[in-house]
């Protein structure tokens, strides 16, 4: 299975460049591609849904993270304690690395899922709910309610977003007077 | 097992990003970077060796279809990150709005 | 924006809405389903705002309207799905799994329509509230 190791190689290259570059511009491109990347992955691990589901939802964050934001200033990195940053920043990061990788070793091996909870759901998806597409049915079905939080949490984000942008125009009419 | 491994080098350049960088929206960009890591981990773990996708077709075998079950989770996950996203760029631009810069260290030391 | 946006635009705007729409009520034949139309939905009229500029699409889908679909849509999957899970055997039978049920009561059409009205006017309602951000940020200077 030797594209799905390239695709998240190119995917590690990417996020290094989006990371390191000097430019928010290109580093909000690079985001872009690593995106991009993943959803050809997920079209490689046999899951279409998340590949559309990953596009889409990709082309947006691009968008806004363009428009609202690059028109800005772009300040001077100044550096101040490098030494001590560095160090406790690698130390954290290999802790992190080392429990992680112990963690992951309890996986079964790539490729050979143990599927005791979605056997359930493949044998009786389509006599049950009649419907062939079993991620859909999963979501609309079997388990609605978590479909009733994530429209909750949309909800609840748009609410946010409104209630942030809104105070700061009556705060410059305010001022303009 | 590598690819395992794989991912979780591109979860550590997201998490070094959200540690080290002083721009604020480096920071979100480092947080989206660890939220791609986390999905592709879910999805890694479902798949089954010449699996084929969840969907059921007339003429092809039931048996050898990989794991439905996380990619209904990841599903949500995927809208959840993306509305998470929204709401931090609103905050900076408000952020942008009162303080006059992105950077962190001058936002810590500036008052009212 | 220049005249070759402007034309496509005024081309391609009407099918990518019905491509929106078509991949949130097939959902449950072919993948898909009701958040990836919404978003696709909402990135159409994202695509006439960044076109043509914040004042024509403002005249054409005013606020008012977008936030009163958000919240209608929201309070019905809200009564949709406890009346499923609560409402005993009656209205689970008749609104949400049947086979044999109503169509326009299955889980198929009724649940999906609300998802994508949430997701697609949500998501444009915070492109908007953040490009009048900006816009006012550029014009107070």
């Amino acid at each position: 299975m030797i594209e799905i190791h390239l695709i998240i190689l190119f995917m590690i290259g990417a996020a290094i460049i989006a990371v390191e570059a000097k430019d928010l511009l290109s580093s909000v491109i690079a985001v872009g591609a690593v995106g991009i990347g993943l959803s050809m992955g997920f079209l490689v691990l046999k899951a279409p849904d998340l590949a559309i589901m990953q596009l889409v939802a990709e082309v947006v964050s691009l968008v806004i993270l363009i428009r609202a934001t690059i028109r800005k200033d772009i300040p001077f990195s100044a550096s101040g304690r490098w030494l001590f940053n560095t160090i406790s920043t690698l130390i954290f990061v290999t802790v992190f690395i080392f429990l992680a990788y112990l963690a992951i070793k309890e996986l079964p091996s790539f490729g050979n899922a143990t599927m005791k909870v979605s056997s359930f759901y493949i044998t009786d998806g389509l006599a049950k709910t009649g419907m062939e597409n079993v991620v859909a049915a999963i979501m609309l079905n079997f388990r609605s309610l978590d479909t009733l939080g994530e429209a909750t949490a949309i909800f609840a984000s748009v609410v946010g977003v409104l209630a942030v942008a809104r105070a700061i125009g009556r705060t410059k009419e305010v001022k303009d007077e | 097992m590598t690819v395992y491994i794989l991912c979780l080098a591109l979860f550590s350049v997201g998490l070094y990003c959200v540690l080290r960088k002083r721009n604020i929206i480096k920071i979100i960009i480092g947080i989206g970077i660890i939220e791609y890591a986390a999905n592709l981990l879910f999805i890694l773990s479902g798949y089954r060796e010449k699996g084929r996708s969840p969907i059921f077709e007339a003429d092809k075998l039931v048996v050898n279809m990989v794991d439905p079950l996380p990619q209904a989770v990841v599903l949500v996950s995927i809208v959840l990150g993306l509305s998470v996203t929204l709401l931090l760029v609103a905050i900076a631009i408000r952020i942008f709005e009162k303080y006059g810069t992105f950077d962190i260290t001058k936002i810590n030391k500036l008052k009212g | 924006m220049t005249l070759i946006v402007k034309t496509v635009t005024r081309i391609t705007l009407g099918f990518i809405f019905l491509y929106g729409v078509y991949i949130g009520l097939t959902g449950h034949v072919s993948p898909g389903g009701g958040f990836a139309g919404g978003v696709i939905i909402a990135l159409s009229f994202v695509h006439i705002m960044l076109a043509f500029g914040k004042d024509v699409a403002l005249k054409r889908f005013k606020a008012y309207t977008v936030r009163f679909i958000v919240c209608l849509s929201a309070l019905l999957l809200l009564v949709i799905v406890f009346a499923g899970r609560y409402g005993g055997p009656i209205s689970s039978n008749v609104m949400l799994m049947g086979i044999k049920s109503w169509p326009i009561f299955n889980g198929k059409v009724a649940i999906p329509i609300c998802e994508m009205a949430v997701v697609g006017a949500g998501l444009f309602s915070i492109f908007t509230a953040l490009v009048l951000l900006s816009k006012k940020d550029k014009n107070a200077e």
